[in-house]
């Protein structure tokens, strides 16, 4: 099929970006987006132009680097899916597509389509964790046991990739979905209930730090979330903050 | 770990609170006031005389005085507060996106909150002074010793009376439709920024706010049009 | 010469007393020793965290955006430990057992053991750090059996254990980075090894955002990169995974253990076009439910290429189940290399089943049915139509497997309930590496490997599951002991200054490749070299190699090493963000390693694990070991040209296990 592209320019992070129309043709539906995106690298390089720089490193959706904006929504139309699980079937013969990159304040663009998400490693630095020492010698794994609906409802605020699309997609860039699931999963285990108060209160304020906008409860992150982390999360978080502060001393 | 840098104030989190505080509290003013205005329906001398004395109650008993002067801190707390949201929200996408398509995973109202909001600042600027100033600092008739605002009522609705009647029933009923899609997402977002969300109780949360963003806006909007059109 | 530093006494008791003899470096020293630890996969990340906790001040680089993205992240069975949990008779000495039996009997009795021994505690702290493993309603850890071994010791988080280890170790290392005992360089890639007086003592460094290239010194420089299977282009692999570090590391006087091991996963999506990318794996445990088969004859073969037949036409007198025809005992659950083999010698005769001739069916009807009957008669219904019965078991399926088939439908648009899935083998780990010592050294001092960037515990094949426990064994309770036997020589060293002319010179060649490659007059993107060096590396160093093709294959990559360097054309600046020019250098170190690959699975001329010569095979098409010329691992010395590289063999000796060709007839 043959496809027209839009695809954001930018040469640094404080130049001026636009959109640079190129033509595709004898696109196949098997294509993932990026391969699409690698076959008009291909062709740039040769005819001596710069290809466009994009993230991309596992390209089955788990690693959370690839980020583009395709026509409007994070990692383009479909549900669940990354980009890079993306494929040009999803697209008609003849269609125009839209590529930007994650737009936020907190994601400042380094180049094309490539941003600086750093910003959501500082927020896991800010208390992302349960303060263990790696020793091993600490006790046995099955000494606590936990019940598996809390260890499922764990894990699955776990999945998150990190990708940033909740931050992409909503409406004010707000990162409440990425630094919910966090706070989630370890509140919900017993070993990370013992610092689950200070570490709500420190990874939202860096988040605030950072640059992001809040929520609007709009919904629209839960939607585009590749791995569907749910709303729920922002709401525990929502009470923890509320009443780690409330509580602390 | 040491406390929190900022405090529970200055987080945005705390701004929510108070969004979602004052929206709820709004909810529970906008019931008291919908009781008040069904007793408009009753245009005759009894209607006149239960409704006058029913603002009278209003605007002297103490406890409903406190309540007033919540609802004005509310008021002026939530657009504050909102303001400020959405100014700080706007900065953290300083390059706007060239196609966007949020229909695609959220509601219209959810997006357009603020847009919903001012139009209903603007509605409340106007609504108080239509009335409540009056009521206040008017010169109004006065019926067997109390203010007769039902009759200030009656006639701002009637065409025959006042001249621009017709537009302003349009304006209220616009006013209130806004404020049915402002309160068809704040009202379930006010639980979700509280932290109160839970399997089993969500639905029922959904379920009430949706029919609360009904029934509230319709419940106000009917009663313009009912005085429009019997005195018309 | 090649001394292994294996602990004496028995085997069950190397590592705690090496353990306690190990010199020690005194917390108070340790704040004057500074590491460096490149890559922040499972090994890197653990390891670096582990190092900063015990005082020591850690570097750590990466050439993503986050250390959370290292490829780790995608493993999906889970791993393995011998807690006994499920009371099967699990222990220590069974796990390093299987180990070294499913290695072929090309790995380090001492080390497996260490493996094995640690594995329990990998267990106890990833619960520890918040890991959200499968848990049972008792609430206690839920195990599954993985790659045919006779025990349930594998721990796992859905399907996707590599995610949940790697989060778990990258909070452990964002801890260290909060408190500032580690700094973190995301979107860095090591360049070059910097060695002062025969030691590493630093590295160069490139950063990939304004293509500055950076001195960083350190008294001890630790590689975790992974494995190097994208030599062969496509693989399961990410795209970012490169081998630049080992191979630099190599060049610089380590030796390069064994790289001709490489595993071939079987049960992978098949290419679809020469758009490809890279190629997704699904997990090994379909295999148990699915049957794996071909056409028996070629007329339907060709009809099904054409699209005038589908495979649900053919009845089943139609079709060759080939595992289960060649492996009555094991069937569809052969080890990965034989199961891989197996297709490769079906697709080679012509009997693939899509356009590219290079695939096969794994076929789940049968289970369908089998759980279909099972569930009527649990649930009593009466008088069941065959199409019932094939719906319920649908449901079995896909309560088990949903996850799977719906990543094959959204890749193939195939729906596999419907219709067998279409499947090819794919290089998917790399045995080999780096060559280490007991205690994870490699032979230039103060350089060490940790993980898949080293050889040392799966010998010629891995087992599921294992490969997660390998690189946190070694992050977390391994290399940080281990490294304090050579640093504490260091204790009074002092920082090393950048400024030497070592440094210099390291500096300066890495700015001179980079603008060579920058000047090139060429025409032709990086990748179609890559593509190219792959397809060599596929066909002559694959699944099946031989002689000739090996020797075919040395001369071809050494002439598509020249036409590179010829005619690359990396566009842009070396002083910006340029993705064209970080493949370019990471192929220009595959086009080396791809040759030593060819070299040494040329020298071993016996089949082994994952390595088939089609020289050393039985009657019936079986790998053949030759224990009595080949019980060695293969340590090459560098010496100018990759092809050249002089051969030190480490005698592997077998003092508590009886070395048995494998067979699964």
């Amino acid at each position: 099929m043959n496809i027209t592209l839009k695809v954001w320019r930018q040469k640094g992070p404080s130049s001026v970006g636009a959109m640079e129309t190129h033509q595709m043709t004898e696109v196949s539906g098997d294509m993932s987006f990026l391969e699409m995106m690698d076959v008009l690298n291909d062709r740039l390089v040769r005819e001596g132009k710069e290809p466009f720089a994009f993230d991309h490193d596992c390209r089955e959706g788990i690693c959370g680097t690839c980020s583009m904006f395709i026509n409007g929504e994070a990692h383009g139309p479909g549900r669940n899916v990354t980009t890079c699980q993306l494929h040009m079937r999803s697209f008609k013969d003849g269609e125009t597509i839209h590529v930007e990159p994650w737009r936020s304040a907190a994601f400042p663009i380094i180049k094309d389509l490539t941003v600086d998400r750093s910003s959501f490693d500082r927020i896991i630095q800010a208390g992302g964790y349960v303060s263990v020492n790696t020793s091993g010698a600490t006790q046995d794994a099955n000494s606590i046991p936990i019940p598996k609906h809390d260890a499922d409802e764990a894990f699955d605020s776990a999945t998150c990739i990190g990708c940033g699309a909740c931050v992409a997609t909503c409406k004010n860039s707000s990162a409440m979905l990425f630094v919910s699931a966090k706070v989630s999963q370890l509140s919900l285990l017993p070993q990370g209930k013992a610092e689950s108060n200070e570490r709500v209160l420190r990874m939202v304020d860096q988040m605030d730090l950072e640059g992001f906008g809040n929520c609007t409860n709009t919904g629209a992150c839960e939607v585009e979330c590749p791995k569907g982390i749910s709303l729920t999360n922002i709401a525990r978080m929502n009470r923890e903050f509320l009443s780690s502060n409330l509580t602390s001393k | 770990m040491t406390m929190s840098k900022t405090g529970i104030l200055k987080s945005s989190l705390s701004k929510k609170y108070v969004m979602a505080f004052t929206g709820l509290f709004l909810c529970i003013f906008l019931v008291g006031h919908l009781i008040g205005n069904v007793q408009l329906f009753s245009t005759g001398p009894e209607g006149q005389a239960a409704f006058n004395s029913y603002a009278e109650f209003m605007t002297s008993n103490p406890l409903i005085k406190l309540m007033s002067y919540l609802t004005y801190a509310s008021v002026l707390f939530h657009v504050v507060d909102g303001f400020v949201l959405t100014i700080k929200n706007r900065k953290a996408r300083p390059v706007n996106y060239v196609v966007e398509k949020g229909n695609l995973n959220s509601s219209w109202a959810s997006r357009n909150m603020a847009l919903l909001g001012t139009i209903l600042l603007v509605f409340i600027v106007t609504h108080m002074q239509h009335f409540w100033w009056t009521m206040h600092f008017g010169d109004i008739i006065m019926v067997d010793g109390v203010k007769d605002l039902h009759t200030v009522v009656m006639d701002f609705f009637n065409p025959t009376v006042n001249r621009l009647a017709a537009v302003m029933t349009g304006l209220y009923v616009f006013a209130m439709i806004s404020m049915g899609f402002h309160l068809n997402h704040g009202f379930q977002s006010a639980f979700q920024s509280l932290g109160l969300n839970h399997p089993k109780y969500t639905p029922m949360i959904q379920f009430v706010g949706k029919a609360f963003s009904v029934i509230v806006p319709a419940g106000f909007a009917s009663l313009p049009i009912y005085l429009f059109l019997i005195q018309s | 010469m090649l001394d292994s530093k294996i602990p004496e006494g028995p085997l069950a008791e190397k590592w705690s007393k090496h353990k306690d003899n190990i010199r020690l470096v005194t917390p108070a020293n340790k704040r004057h020793i500074d590491i460096i630890v490149v890559g922040t996969g499972l090994a890197g990340a653990s390891a670096a965290a582990s190092l900063a906790e015990m005082g020591y001040n850690v570097k750590s680089l990466c050439f993503q955006d986050s250390p959370r993205r290292a490829h780790s992240i995608a493993a999906q069975g889970g791993i393995n430990a011998s807690k006994n949990y499920q009371n099967d008779g699990d222990s220590v000495y069974r796990l390093f057992y299987d180990t070294v039996k499913g290695g072929d009997y090309r790995s380090r009795e001492a080390n497996v053991h260490r493996l094995a021994e640690v594995s329990g505690s990998i267990i106890d702290q990833c619960v520890a750090q918040g890991v959200p493993f499968a848990r049972e309603y008792g609430g206690l850890l839920d195990n599954r059996s993985f790659g045919g071994v006779q025990v349930s010791r594998t721990f796992y988080a859905k399907g996707q254990t590599g995610q949940q280890l790697l989060l778990g170790a990258y909070s452990a290392l964002s801890r260290q980075i909060s408190k500032g005992k580690v700094e973190m360089l995301n979107r860095h890639e090591m360049m070059e090894v910097v060695k002062i007086d025969g030691k590493a003592r630093g590295i160069i460094a490139r950063n990939l955002i304004t293509g500055e290239i950076e001195r960083h010194s350190a008294h001890a420089v630790v590689l975790c990169t992974g494995g190097y299977g994208n030599a062969f282009y496509l693989s399961t692999n990410a795209m970012g995974s490169n081998a630049s570090a080992v191979w630099r590391a190599h060049k610089k006087g380590s030796y390069f253990a064994n790289p001709c091991f490489t595993q071939i996963h079987p049960t992978c999506i098949p290419v679809s076009g020469h758009y490809q990318s890279k190629l997704t794996l699904m997990s090994e445990s379909l295999r148990n439910d699915g049957r794996i088969w071909v056409p028996k004859s070629k007329s339907d073969v060709e009809a099904i290429r054409n699209g005038s037949k589908k495979a649900i036409d053919l009845k089943e007198d139609e079709r060759d189940y080939y595992l289960e025809r060649r492996y009555p005992a094991f069937g569809n659950l052969v080890p990965r290399d034989v199961a891989s083999r197996a297709a490769k010698e079906r697709c080679d005769a012509g009997y693939g089943v899509n356009k590219t001739g290079q695939a096969v069916y794994l076929d789940f009807a049968s289970a369908f049915e089998r759980y279909g009957k099972t569930e009527v008669l649990t649930r009593g219904i009466e008088n069941a139509t065959q199409d019932q019965i094939v719906d319920l078991g649908r449901e079995v399926v896909k309560s088990k497997y949903g996850n799977l088939f719906d990543m094959y439908k959204q890749i193939t648009d195939d729906n596999p309930y419907e219709t067998p899935m279409m499947i090819y083998p794919a290089v998917h780990y790399t045995m080999g590496g780096l060559w280490v010592d007991y205690n994870l050294m490699t032979t230039v001092p103060g350089l060490f490997a940790a993980g898949e960037a080293n050889f040392s515990d799966h010998g010629a094949n891995r087992l599921g599951a294992s490969a997660l426990m390998q690189g946190l064994a070694d992050g977390y309770f391994v290399l940080p002991y281990t490294i304090g036997d050579y640093l504490a020589d260091d204790i009074r060293t002092g920082k090393i200054p950048t400024d030497s002319t070592e440094f210099d010179e390291a500096e300066k060649q890495v700015k001179d490749e980079i603008s060579a490659l920058m000047n090139n007059n060429g025409d032709t993107p990086v990748d179609d070299f890559h593509r190219r060096l792959g397809l060599i590396m596929w066909n002559k160093c694959g699944m099946a190699r031989n002689e000739k093709h090996l020797k075919e294959a040395i001369v071809e990559i050494q002439e598509l090493r020249k036409e590179f360097y010829a005619k690359v054309r990396v566009p842009g600046s070396a002083y910006d963000f340029n993705p064209e020019l970080e493949k370019a250098t990471r192929l220009a170190d595959f086009l080396e390693l791809g040759e030593a690959m060819c070299l040494d699975a040329l020298t071993r001329s016996e089949s082994c694990g994952g390595h088939f010569r089609d020289e050393s095979q039985t009657e019936d098409g079986e790998a053949l070991r030759d224990d009595e010329n080949f019980t060695f691992v293969s340590a090459w010395e560098y010496t100018g040209t990759p092809s050249e590289a002089k051969l030190h063999k480490e005698d592997l000796v077998y003092d508590n296990i009886e070395l048995k060709q494998r067979s699964y007839k």
